[in-house]
């Protein structure tokens, strides 16, 4: 591509080889490091810029640090394609903020009814207990996501519980980024510079899936290991990450989310993408809306977790 | 209910089996007799029998949610467990209302739905999971389609009730052999102390093989060992007490009335006999087994016909004697047991037979007489420790099972729909066909084998490989060969092949191998030709 307008730094929305890149101001710094330290432009959310004589503006999208929905308009027709989003509160990152558009392309990562997230404040309640109890039994804790985003946002749910939290070198790497973008996090150590003897089970451990069947884990001893993703409300996805917990925290919109969504942009016209695609267009239409489907490279996998690594 | 679904929660969470008995033990302390009554009846796997069937749940579950049907079928293929679809899409519930207890909520409002119409049934539907939160729902909606199962075996949970009940293990054990009630009262009489109970109907906790992973050398000495043929049959015990027969599989269901060849040579047995063996489909002019598919006649009826006794004779084939005159003599070494059995059959008649034995000085001169099993319609050696009594359960050591290899084939993926449980939302079932005249025609469905690296790659290619679908099936290119291995092979109209093979499982994944290299139809019928 001659110019990229990217919607967030997760590897299967943001790929090295174009020529130009401009995303939302807050998420600069990391697809710069995420493309390797290459110069990246970046507008603020809700600034207008013009290509080829199309209006193109970014709003926040809620999903992780400096994600964004795009905004085009052209001859008073206006596009808006959603990128990865959700709703719910996060504090690490700028709220969704609806835009009114004729066509709207949307995500639909959890596009099924049975994802429908529990209570935010719940799920908090439940990782604290489960740290609690392991740290009196002497285990460590061990709680995956993804190294940007997800981490974070874990970070920010573990705020208050005045324990030390150590973190791999790719959730630390992306924590700076964070910090430097003016988030709010509570201190964190990197596990690599941790004091030898360190005792473990006093605190917690954020680091990336990726890690979890890897000899870095060996250091910690006796663990209990927890997975945090959307994927974690179904126990089959649950029982498959053979982990002793699964914790419900999503960075994307959960059905009632999605739908409601979709109203509120008002359009006339939705196109799915990146999920259950057929299952959400089919729905809309039986709704009374006009709704198709956007192909993608990354729908194979999007019912499923990616299979390794540390994208989103 | 709330207890109970804690309880099934915190043992699908766990992993380690102190932690599941800890978990049982302490559900087991604190529940009412009832309760405890029902949930020990249910873990133990005498799950009530399926009420409501899986299509008309869906039709409920899309009334009451307002979704349209074909959203609840596309939200079950992806989660993969109707009673999780439905509970998952009823949603948090209201969180404050009182727990009702286990058994109210099976006796009142799970068993009386089998007797109301479908109105009454959806409206009691709509009350009962008013009363529950999304965990509650998921145990109810499982005993409601009879796929209740948790992680737990019998064994576990015996030990669980042994340990809450401050009783030995053995006690508890025995007490559970046959039919349970769940009812306070049961309950009562199993924790209850002391013993001096008459031992009824019930049939003695099974011994059970181990396989042997290693080499037969490793066992010791020949000599120290009994050697016997694997039967492919139904293992059970006949229970000769009070002047009644009572014939008990290992799943521990009474089989009284399937098989009246047996129960009638059984009233020749002296009062107080217990005979362990299998049930074999037996042909009587070549004194072999029938292949299992004939005995699968026998088991599906529960009163058989003159004619299909006829065409399909049993025989309970003995080899071990756990009770005489009365007497438990499991602590008895298996060579005295062997002996007094041998005694206690000889007498009896063709439909009674003792499992002989096969001599030989070496492992070497066994394993070449291994390779005669699958003709005599066996499945390998069971080899058993001379000196030892008859274990409860699996102890290793006692009793080894010396399986001959499986049958297999190299055969190429066609078709895969998601799998459910661990593997909902991922392509796991497969289906595999073998050529014939240029076309693929289907041999088997296979479920398990792979490794779960293996089976996300293969999800993956079925994902960017699909040339089809059907509802939930997808068609795929043909470009993927396995080694499947299978105990048996019978001809069957399921399939296009015609051939139907038995526990087809995946040996493994040929790389190496492109479709075109995989098994034609042909080379698998002379594997059913080989056979006996």
């Amino acid at each position: 591509m001659d110019r990229a307008v990217i919607t967030h730094a997760h590897s299967d929305h943001l790929s090295q080889g174009s020529a130009a890149y401009l995303v939302a101001a807050p998420g600069q710094a990391i697809a710069a490091a995420r493309l390797g330290g290459r110069s990246v432009e970046s507008i603020a959310y809700g600034e207008r810029t013009e290509i080829n004589g199309v209006r193109v503006s970014l709003h926040p999208a809620g999903h992780v640090l400096g994600s964004a929905q795009v905004r085009v308009e052209h001859r008073g027709e206006v596009w808006v394609i959603s990128g990865d989003y959700k709703t719910e509160p996060d504090p690490t990152c700028a709220s969704f903020e609806v835009q009114r558009a004729h066509v709207f392309v949307t995500e639909c990562t959890f596009g099924l009814p049975v994802y429908c997230w529990p209570d935010h404040t719940e799920v908090v309640r439940d990782i604290h207990q489960w740290i609690t109890a392991n740290r009196a039994a002497g285990t460590t804790s061990v709680l995956f996501g993804y190294s940007l985003g997800k981490a974070q946002r874990l970070l920010s749910m573990l705020d208050g519980l005045d324990i030390p939290i150590w973190t791999h070198g790719a959730v630390e790497g992306m924590t700076a980024l964070y910090r430097a973008g003016g988030i709010h996090l509570p201190p964190t150590t990197p596990v690599a510079s941790a004091m030898a003897q360190t005792d473990w089970s006093a605190g917690v451990v954020v680091a990336p899936p990726s890690a979890a069947t890897s000899p870095w884990m060996h250091r910690f001893g006796d663990v209990s290991t927890a997975f945090a993703s959307g994927w974690m409300h179904v126990r089959g996805a649950r029982r498959r990450r053979n982990a002793d917990r699964g914790f419900v925290v999503s960075d994307h919109a959960d059905w009632p989310a999605l739908v409601a969504t979709i109203r509120a942009t008002g359009a006339e016209r939705v196109l799915a993408t990146h999920g259950f695609t057929d299952v959400l267009a089919r729905y809309l239409n039986e709704l009374g809306l006009d709704a198709g489907v956007v192909p993608t490279r990354w729908e194979g996998e999007q019912d499923n977790e990616p299979a390794v690594g540390d994208s989103p | 209910m709330k207890a109970f679904a804690a309880l099934f929660a915190a043992l699908d969470a766990s992993s380690s089996t102190n932690d599941k008995v800890a978990l049982l033990e302490e559900y087991f302390g604190a529940a009412e007799p009832r309760d405890a009554a029902w949930a020990l009846h249910v873990l133990m796997g005498n799950r009530p029998r399926r009420i409501l069937s899986g299509p008309a749940l869906r039709v409920i579950a899309a009334a009451e949610t307002g979704l349209p049907l074909w959203l609840v079928e596309a939200s079950h293929h992806q989660v993969g467990d109707l009673a999780e679809t439905v509970a998952l899409l009823l949603g948090e519930r209201d969180k404050n209302v009182d727990s009702v207890s286990l058994a109210d909520i099976i006796e009142q409002r799970l068993l009386p739905l089998r007797r109301l119409d479908e109105h009454s049934q959806r409206d009691s539907l709509r009350a009962t999971w008013a009363m529950m939160n999304t965990t509650e729902c998921l145990v109810f909606n499982k005993l409601l389609t009879g796929a209740f199962r948790v992680g737990v075996g019998s064994g576990l949970v015996t030990r669980a009730v042994a340990r809450a009940s401050n009783q030995p293990v053995d006690v508890i054990a025995y007490r559970l052999m046959g039919a349970w009630e769940p009812s306070a009262e049961a309950w009562t009489r199993l924790v209850e102390h002391g013993d001096g109970e008459s031992p009824g109907t019930r049939p003695f906790p099974f011994c059970l093989a181990a396989p042997i992973d290693g080499s037969t050398d490793d066992l010791g000495a020949p000599a120290d060992f009994l050697v016997e043929w694997k039967w492919d049959g139904i293992r059970a015990q006949v229970v000769r007490r009070d002047n009644g027969t009572w014939v008990w599989s290992r799943g521990e269901e009474m089989l009284n009335g399937r098989f009246p060849e047996i129960e009638a040579m059984a009233t020749r047995l002296n009062d107080g006999t217990v005979l362990d063996g299998e049930i074999l489909a037996w042909d009587h002019a070549t004194h072999q087994p029938l292949p299992f598919a004939s005995l699968q006649r026998r088991i599906q009826r529960k009163t058989p016909s003159r004619r299909i006794i006829n065409e399909v004779p049993v025989v309970f084939v003995a080899y071990d004697l756990l009770e005489a005159d009365g007497v438990d003599i499991r602590n008895l070494p298996m060579d005295e047991r062997r002996q007094r059995l041998e005694t206690v059959v000889e007498s009896l008649g063709s439909a009674m037979t003792v499992s002989p034995l096969v001599d030989a000085d070496s492992w070497n001169e066994l394993a070449a007489v291994r390779e005669n099993a699958r003709s005599m319609g066996t499945e390998g050696f069971m080899i058993k420790r001379r000196d030892a009594p008859y274990a409860r359960g699996r102890v290793r050591g006692t009793w080894w099972k010396w399986k001959v290899d499986p049958l297999s084939i190299d055969a190429v993926l066609t078709a895969a729909q998601p799998g459910s449980g661990r593997r909902a939302g991922l392509y796991t079932d497969y289906t595999f066909g073998v050529w014939h005249a240029g076309v693929l025609v289907t041999i088997a469905k296979a479920y398990s084998g792979l490794t779960d690296a293996e089976i996300r790659e293969v999800d993956r290619f079925v994902r960017r490989h699909t040339t089809d679908r059907f509802g939930p099936v997808r068609m795929v290119e043909p470009r993927l060969v396995f080694e499947l291995a299978f105990e048996g092979i019978r001809p069957s109209k399921r399939h296009k092949s015609g051939l139907a093979v038995r526990f087809p499982r995946i040996a493994r994944w040929r790389t190496d191998k492109l479709a075109a290299d995989a098994d034609t139809l042909e080379t698998v019928r002379q594997l059913l030709d080989a056979q006996p």
